[in-house]
C-alpha cells in the first residue's frame, strides 16, 4: 500500500511538472530535470524556475496541512477539526488585509514596499504568528481542551470581522488583489521562499513525528492517556505548536488553502481502516502530497487559457468528500 | 502479605480560593498484594475524590499516600504508570481502535518513542487477553462490542500495563447481573492467581460482601476498612445510608426495605 502510494506520488510529480499553460514535450521535461539540454532554453527555464518550485510547494503544502489536520482531529477528538480551527489563517488574512486594503492609511512612499510579494508574505507571517502566540498563551491557561477550540473560532470570527470592515472601505482594485491572495497560490515562489518553507514545514513534521505515541494514547481520552504516563499539558503544547508552525508558514507563503487539512486525514483513515498514528502519519503525508499535486494539475488544465485558483479546486474536491463522510458516519453505528 | 499502598493521616477534599473543603480526614487505608478490595458508600460521599487522591490525580489536603514505600507525588509519570493502572467510568472517544490495539496501548509506559511493541510487550498483551478471555473479540473495533465485553477489555488493558495495583471506578455499573458476577469473579481470579491488588468502587454491596477479601466502607463520618464478615459484626452497614427505610439484615448479609 505504502509502496504503491509512493510510486503514485512520483508519477504524479512528473505529470504535474509536465503540464502547464506552455506545452512542453515529455522528453524535454525529463532532459531539463536530469540536467540535460532541452530543445528550447525557455522550456528549461520554465521547468527549473517555475514548475519545479511550484510542485515542491504543492508537496510541502499538502503534507503540512494534512498532518496538522490529523493532529487537530486527534487532539480535539473531533472529526471536523482541521489546521485552521486554531484561527491561524484568519490571523494571516488580517495581516495581509491590513497591507493590501489599508494602504490608504500609510504614507504613500511606503505602499510599494508593503505591496511587494515579500511585504505580503511578511504581513501574513506576522498575522499568523501573533495569533499563534495568543493561542499558545490561552492554551496554557485553559484546562479544558474543548475551550481552546472555541477560542480559535472566536479569533477567527473576530479577525474576519475586522477584514470585513477593511474591505468595506477599500477600492475595487485593492479588493481584487486581496481576493486573489485569499484564493491561494502555489506558484511564483522564489527558491529562497521554498527553502524557508521547507525548513519550517520540515520542523513541524518532525515535531509531529515525535507526537505519534502520545496521539495513540489520546485515542483513549485525556484521563487514560495520563494514566499511561503521558504529560498531557506538555503534549498538548507540542501538538498545538507543531500545527501552528505548519499551517502558519504554509498560509504565509501560499495563502489560506482550504479543505486539504480536513479531508486528507479522513481519506487516510478510510483507506487504512486504522487509528494507529504511525501508519496514519505516513499515509496522510503521502496522500496529502498526492492530492495537492492533483489539485494543482487540475487548476492549470491544458487547453485552459487561465490558471484556476487552487483554493477553488481543493474545495470542489474536498467538500463532497466531507459530506460523503458525514453521511457514511450516520450509517455505521459509531459507539451507539 | 506485602503492603502495596497505604495512607497515613490522609485528608481529602478540595482547595477553593483561600478556603478548603474537607470531605474526609484521618484516613488510614492499607492495600495489600493478592487482595480484592471494594470501596462502597452512598452517592456523593466522596468515593471518587478518595480514588482520585490515592491515584495521585488530586493532591491530598493533609497526610500522605505511599505507593511501594514512596510518596505518590514523588513518582514521575511513567514510573507511576508502571505501578498503578486504572479503569475509568468515562466513555472512549470515537476511533478505529481494535480490541487488540486497545489492550496493547497498556504497554505504553514500557515502549520506545514511537510506541513499538517489543517481543516482551506482545507476550504481555497476549497473556492479558487470555486471562480476561477476550480472544474471540480481539479483532473487533471497540465500538462493536457490548458494555459487558468492553469492561473486560478495559480490565485486560490494565492487566497489560503490568502493575501491582489496579484501581477501577465503578466497573459494574450498567451491567446486567450475569455480567456483574462474571466481572467480579474475573477480578477475584486476577487478585488470587496473579497476586494483584485490586481496588474498585461499586454500588453492588450484596455482591461485594460475598466476593471481596476486604471492604472500605465510606460514610459521612468515617472510613472503615476490614473483612466483610467483621464489618457485619461491627454493624457498619447500618450507617451506610441515612435512610430509615433501608435496614441491614446481619443474618442474611443483605439489605432489606421496610
Amino acid at each position: 500500500m505504502f509502496l504503491s502510494l509512493s510510486i503514485g506520488l512520483l508519477a504524479l510529480l512528473l505529470v504535474n511538472i509536465s503540464f502547464g499553460s506552455v506545452t512542453i514535450p515529455f522528453k524535454d521535461v525529463i532532459k531539463s530535470l536530469t540536467g540535460g539540454q532541452a530543445d528550447k532554453s525557455t522550456w528549461e527555464y520554465i521547468i527549473i524556475n517555475y514548475r519545479v518550485p511550484k510542485a515542491i510547494t504543492a508537496i510541502l503544502v499538502g503534507m503540512g496541512l494534512s498532518i496538522s489536520g490529523l493532529l487537530m482531529q486527534t487532539l480535539f477528538r473531533n472529526p471536523l477539526a482541521g489546521p485552521y480551527v486554531l484561527g491561524l489563517s484568519s490571523g494571516s488574512s488580517l495581516g495581509v488585509a491590513f497591507v493590501i486594503l489599508g494602504t490608504t492609511l500609510v504614507p504613500s512612499f511606503l505602499s510599494p514596499i508593503l505591496l511587494s510579494s515579500y511585504g505580503i508574505v511578511l504581513a501574513s507571517v506576522l498575522g499568523s504568528f501573533s495569533v499563534l502566540l495568543l493561542v499558545l498563551i490561552v492554551s496554557q491557561k485553559l484546562r479544558d481542551t474543548m475551550a481552546i477550540l472555541i477560542v480559535g473560532l472566536m479569533f477567527g470570527s473576530f479577525t474576519s470581522a475586522i477584514v470585513g470592515v477593511l474591505t468595506y472601505f477599500s477600492s475595487a482594485e485593492q479588493l481584487q488583489k486581496f481576493t486573489f491572495w485569499s484564493l491561494g497560490n502555489l506558484g511564483n515562489q522564489s527558491w529562497t521562499s521554498i527553502v524557508v518553507l521547507s525548513i519550517s514545514v520540515g520542523f513541524g513534521l518532525i515535531m509531529s513525528l515525535f507526537s505519534i505515541k502520545s496521539l495513540d494514547a489520546l485515542l483513549l481520552g485525556e484521563n487514560y492517556a495520563r494514566s499511561l504516563g503521558l504529560n498531557f499539558r506538555k503534549t498538548r503544547f507540542i501538538i498545538i505548536f507543531a500545527t501552528s508552525i505548519l499551517s502558519g508558514s504554509i498560509t504565509a507563503f501560499a495563502g489560506p488553502i482550504a479543505f486539504i487539512g480536513l479531508a486528507v486525514p479522513h481519506i487516510a483513515k478510510l483507506l487504512f481502516q486504522t487509528s494507529n498514528h504511525f501508519i496514519l502519519y505516513w499515509s496522510t503525508l503521502l496522500i496529502g502530497a498526492a492530492i495537492m499535486l492533483i489539485c494543482d494539475v487540475i487548476s492549470q488544465m491544458p487547453g485552459l487559457e487561465v490558471t484556476l485558483p487552487i483554493n477553488a479546486i481543493t474545495s470542489i474536491i474536498g467538500a463532497p468528500i466531507v459530506i460523503w463522510l458525514l453521511v457514511r458516519k450516520r450509517k455505521t453505528a459509531n459507539g451507539l | 502479605m506485602k503492603k502495596i499502598l497505604y495512607t497515613t493521616d490522609l485528608a481529602i477534599g478540595y482547595h477553593t480560593k483561600k478556603d478548603k473543603t474537607v470531605i474526609a480526614q484521618n484516613i488510614h487505608l492499607e492495600l495489600s498484594e493478592g487482595k480484592l478490595i471494594t470501596l462502597i458508600g452512598a452517592n456523593g460521599v466522596g468515593k471518587s475524590t478518595l480514588l482520585r487522591t490515592i491515584t495521585g490525580i488530586q493532591k491530598p489536603l493533609a497526610g500522605e499516600v505511599i505507593l511501594k514505600d514512596k510518596n505518590i507525588s514523588a513518582y514521575d509519570l511513567v514510573k507511576l504508570a508502571q505501578n498503578l493502572s486504572v479503569v475509568l467510568t468515562e466513555k472512549l472517544p470515537p476511533s478505529n481502535l481494535t480490541i487488540y490495539e486497545l489492550v496493547a496501548l497498556g504497554r505504553q509506559p514500557y515502549t520506545n518513542w514511537v510506541g513499538k511493541l517489543a517481543p516482551e510487550d506482545l507476550e504481555k498483551v497476549m497473556t492479558a487477553i487470555e486471562l480476561t478471555n477476550i480472544q474471540e473479540i480481539a479483532h473487533k473495533k471497540h465500538y462493536e462490542i457490548s458494555d459487558g465485553q468492553l469492561q473486560k477489555v478495559l480490565v485486560s488493558r490494565a492487566l497489560a500495563q503490568d502493575t501491582p495495583l489496579i484501581i477501577l471506578d465503578e466497573p459494574t455499573t450498567h451491567l446486567d447481573l450475569h455480567h456483574k458476577v462474571s466481572l467480579f469473579k474475573l477480578l477475584k481470579k486476577l487478585s488470587q492467581e496473579m497476586g494483584k491488588c485490586i481496588l474498585f468502587s461499586t454500588h453492588d454491596i450484596d455482591l461485594a460482601i460475598q466476593l471481596s477479601d476486604e471492604m472500605i466502607v465510606m460514610t459521612k463520618d468515617n472510613i472503615t476498612q476490614d473483612e466483610p464478615c467483621k464489618l457485619i459484626e461491627k454493624g457498619v452497614f447500618n450507617s451506610l445510608f441515612e435512610d430509615e427505610a433501608i435496614v441491614f439484615d446481619r443474618e442474611k448479609g443483605k439489605f432489606l426495605f421496610k
